[in-house]
This record gives C-alpha cells, sequence and structure tokens, in this order.
C-alpha cells in the first residue's frame, strides 16, 4: 500500500475534480460535498477516461413517468457510451453488482501528518519580554490517496477490469 | 367451396403427449353469423348500410399462405367451422386445449361503437358456437382496441368467462401499446388475470411497415415481425411491466428467431441511456424472458438442429415458446416440421405444454 499527496485541500473543492498520475495509472479524485472519492480513470466497459465524464446526479423514479432528480453531484457519467457510476463507490447504476470502475480510499490528513501536512508555530524562539508575539499556525490539510488498498465496504470482490458484461457497445 | 389436394391436406401428428395449442385462428364466416347477437338497432344498421365485415389485409383469402388446403368448408372461410378444427387440430395433434384467435379487425371500424357492438357479437359467437360446444377450447377476446375505454368495458363484460384466456390486440396499432392510453385494457386485463396478446396483423390505417406503405402482400407478410419488435421495445421501456406487476403478454405469430438481437441490442443501449427510462427495474431482455411468451410459428430458422438449439440458447430462456399449428395458415408442409429437430427432452415437454399451462394457468 502507498500513499499519495494528492493536494491541498482547498485546491479540490466541493463539485469538483483532480486527474492524477500515479505510478502509471491515472486516477480521478473528487471533491463531493466535502468529502473525497477516488475512482480509476478507465471505464470497465472500453477503458475510456471514465474520469473525464459530465458529474451528475441520479434520475430516479417512484413511479412510472415520474421522474426524481437525486443525489446530484454523486453519478459519473463516462465520456464514451453514457454508462454511469456511482462516485462515492465505483459502482455502476445499471449492474452495480458486476460491473464497477476500481475505487480508492481517500483520507484529508490534518496537521500534526508526517510531514508534508503539517502544522508549525512560527515565531521567535527566545522569550524576549520586550517583543510581544503571537502564535501563528499555517494549517496545511491536504488529500491523501491510498493505493494498493480498496475500499473494504465498497469493493467485496477484485478485478473490476474484467467484470464487463457482455453485449457492450 | 372444398378444396382437395389430398396429400396436402393438413395432417397432425402424434408429438409423444397432449400438447396446448397456442394459436388457432377462428373467422366470422359472414355478417349473417353475428346478427343472433346484435340488437336491433346494430342489425338494421348493417342491413341498411353497406358494411359488411371489416377490412382486413392481414390474410386475403386466396393467398396459400392464408389457408392449407380442405381448411375452407362448403360454407363459410377457412377457419370457421367447428368440425373441421376439431377434426384438422384438435384430434389431429392431440390437442389438450387449444386457444382460438379471431382476427376479426374490429380496430379497423373507425366508428367506435360500431366497433364496440361487433367486438361483443363476435365475444358472445365465440362462446355460443365454439366455447360452449367444444371444452378443449379457450378463446382471446375480441376488443375495439382503437378506444381503449370501449376495450376494457368489453374485457370486463366477458372476462370473467372460463373461456377466455387473453385479450387479442393487433399487433399494427395506432400507436405502440406501451403508451398510457392503453393503460385501460392492461388494468381490465389485471382484474381477470388475462394474458394480453399482440397478434399478426391489423388494419388501423397505420402502414404495417415504419418504412411506410408497402407495394406487395409478400413485404407485409414477411415483413411482421418488424412491428412486434417495435411493440416489445415500447412496452418494456414505457415500464407497463413495472407499472403492472402481474402483466403477462404473448406475441402470436410474430415469429421469435429474431429475439436474440432484439435481446443483445435493447441490453446494451440501455446502460447508457437508462437515465431517461428509469422506472424500469431490471435489464430491457430479463422483462421479454419473464413475461413475454411467443408462439411457435411461424418457425423461421434454418433446419439444422444444432442453429435452433443456438438460437434458443441466445435467448437464455426454455420457457419462452408456445406450440401452436397456426391453423388454417400454412406455415409448414410435414407435421414433423412443426416443431424443431433437436431439442432436449426437457425444451419440448416445456415447448409443447407446459410453458403455455403455465402462462395461461390452465
Amino acid at each position: 500500500m502507498s500513499r499519495h499527496v494528492v493536494c491541498r485541500v482547498e485546491e479540490l473543492p466541493p463539485g469538483e475534480r483532480k486527474i492524477i498520475e500515479v505510478g502509471g495509472r491515472t486516477i480521478g479524485v473528487f471533491n463531493v460535498d466535502g468529502t473525497y472519492y477516488a475512482l480509476l480513470n478507465r471505464c470497465p466497459h472500453r477503458a475510456a477516461p471514465l474520469c473525464k465524464g459530465p458529474i451528475t446526479g441520479l434520475v430516479g423514479s417512484p413511479e412510472q413517468y415520474k421522474f426524481e432528480f437525486c443525489r446530484d453531484g454523486e453519478i459519473l457519467r463516462c465520456p464514451w457510451h453514457g454508462w454511469e457510476f456511482d462516485v462515492t463507490n465505483g459502482r455502476s447504476v445499471f449492474n452495480p453488482h458486476r460491473v464497477r470502475a476500481k475505487s480508492y480510499e481517500v483520507t484529508v490528513e490534518s496537521p500534526d501528518g508526517d510531514g508534508y501536512g503539517a502544522t508549525r508555530t512560527i515565531g521567535p524562539d527566545d522569550d524576549d519580554p520586550t517583543i510581544e508575539t503571537f502564535p501563528v499556525s499555517i494549517e496545511q490539510e491536504v488529500v491523501v490517496l491510498h493505493l494498493g488498498q480498496s475500499r473494504p465496504a465498497t469493493r467485496p470482490t477484485a478485478n473490476v477490469e474484467a467484470a464487463s458484461t457482455p453485449g457492450g457497445i | 367451396m372444398q378444396q382437395s389436394t389430398g396429400a396436402l391436406a393438413p395432417r397432425g401428428m402424434d408429438l409423444g403427449q397432449a400438447v396446448i395449442d397456442t394459436d388457432i385462428h377462428v373467422n366470422v364466416p359472414s355478417e349473417n353469423a353475428l346478427f343472433p347477437y346484435l340488437n336491433d338497432h346494430w342489425r338494421e344498421y348493417l342491413r341498411y348500410s353497406a358494411f359488411r365485415l371489416p377490412t382486413d389485409t392481414a390474410y386475403p383469402k386466396n393467398a396459400p399462405t392464408s389457408a392449407l388446403p380442405t381448411t375452407t368448408p362448403e360454407n363459410g372461410t377457412a377457419g370457421s367451422s367447428l368440425d373441421l378444427v376439431r377434426s384438422q387440430v384438435l384430434d389431429a395433434w392431440n390437442v389438450e386445449v387449444g386457444i382460438l384467435n379471431c382476427s376479426y379487425a374490429a380496430e379497423s371500424l373507425h366508428n367506435p361503437d360500431t366497433g364496440a357492438a361487433m367486438s361483443a357479437a363476435v365475444n358472445d359467437w365465440l362462446v355460443a358456437e365454439w366455447l360452449d360446444k367444444e371444452p378443449r377450447l379457450r378463446a382471446s377476446i375480441v376488443v375495439p382496441s382503437r378506444v381503449p375505454e370501449l376495450a376494457a368495458k368489453e374485457v370486463d363484460r366477458v372476462g370473467g368467462h372460463p373461456g377466455f384466456v387473453q385479450v387479442y390486440l393487433p399487433v399494427v396499432s395506432e400507436a405502440p401499446y406501451g403508451h398510457r392510453r392503453y393503460w385501460p385494457i392492461f388494468e381490465a386485463a389485471a382484474r381477470h388475470d388475462l394474458v394480453v396478446s399482440l397478434q399478426f396483423g391489423g388494419a388501423p390505417g397505420n402502414p404495417p411497415t415504419g418504412a411506410g406503405w408497402p407495394s406487395y402482400y409478400i413485404e407485409e407478410y414477411a415483413g411482421m415481425s418488424q412491428v412486434f419488435m417495435s411493440q416489445i421495445l415500447n412496452l418494456v421501456v414505457e415500464g407497463g411491466f413495472d407499472h403492472f406487476p402481474n402483466l403477462r403478454m404473448a406475441m402470436i405469430e410474430g415469429g421469435w428467431t429474431w429475439l436474440p438481437s432484439l435481446m443483445w441490442r435493447i441490453d446494451k443501449d440501455w446502460k447508457g441511456l437508462r437515465r431517461e427510462v428509469p422506472w424500469n427495474t431490471q435489464t430491457p431482455s430479463d422483462y421479454i424472458r419473464q413475461r413475454m411468451r411467443f408462439s411457435l410459428q411461424p418457425l423461421d430458422a434454418s433446419p439444422d438442429p444444432k442453429h435452433m438449439r443456438m438460437l434458443i440458447d441466445q435467448i437464455g430462456s426454455d420457457d419462452v415458446l408456445m406450440f401452436s399449428t397456426d391453423y388454417p395458415h400454412w406455415q409448414f408442409d410435414r407435421p414433423e416440421d412443426a416443431v424443431p429437430a433437436g431439442l432436449s427432452d426437457a425444451q419440448r415437454r416445456k415447448i409443447l405444454s407446459e410453458n403455455a399451462r403455465a402462462f395461461y394457468r390452465l
């Protein structure tokens, strides 16, 4: 398992995504209402750059001819054939148990992490009482992507790339 | 006119078990036959108007495909004689239950009340002249499908009769049957636990192809499967199977060997277009496998048993096909050709009777 700092949190505001290259893979990191998710930038159908697709919501239906637009910002549509995926877990909407995009764990690391994201109190070291000092801190929360570990709650089985259903476009 | 052609007379055969024939065509021999089932007003209307019988071009009288030799009785049209149906179908094929389909073409009547009155007369004629006389027979309810509310009323009027097992809708329609305007018919069918069937032909005034009016009968006859495909697509995506959880639909005389490609195509496209029809809760082809059944004839396929097995395998279900003779239409020369060769014993039993028995709850 490896750990990759994606960016500072303010560089990835809600509703936005960042596509990064890590270890030969491109991965999309998404901020959905303050929670971060990551998907492999590769549609399980035909390997399209999935993470470049439109971010939208889920069109549901409580009954025939009634539309319900919900989960705005949580659904990613593949730019090629329009297959829809749940950003929060990589599952496809049409066949969530068999067709999934690979997803990764993302954390936000607080100050006092292991160096990159850190809080330092800066000011003079000496205690000269004639100089009025104020504690100042720079908080650098960062978004961290964890590779090599599937998000356990959402991906009980391996190898999504092979899970494409027959009859693909 | 009794034709005499000897060798080509319809023959049945012993298929090793009693069968359920899901498609026996029955025809009203003349407008006079319906007089006893019409009230004074409609009798007078028929007497003094030019109207005789509805016009349906689906089965031209002299086309060889319309009637097997010797199926036309002395008086009347092919499929209008109970005696011939008994000897040429029920006895000849060891039919346990035979379902009568009368393509009366009530939809061709643009006067909605005429359509309703004539449909009711046909149904009463079916009860009196066929169902009450022959316990092996069941029938489809003829309805004025042009006006769904009147069609539903007719289903409610006769739907309680145990001889009626389904509603007859001609596959060529004014608008695809999944449209919500047809809901009254599906609601009525649900009230009486009836199958809704789409059947070859129909004369609503629309051309029988999406490309417009064909020039020749052979186009209309051979091309009818495209109308079935359009209807099936519409029925699935409009969500009728989601909205009516007990809805079962039979596709009669439309063929079925085109099913695999239709299923592949709609499943494929649905993955990207699903949000347009979000009420569909399962893969489109699953609605077809679970909720639709297909009469066996016409069997448009390679004579190679290997290909037939492959087709059924591609459909992905042994449950969708139901034996039919399509009497008196001419779909096969030798009785041996009525059922595809090379099926397993279990597949054969399902096709010959089990699928229809379960579907029609016979």
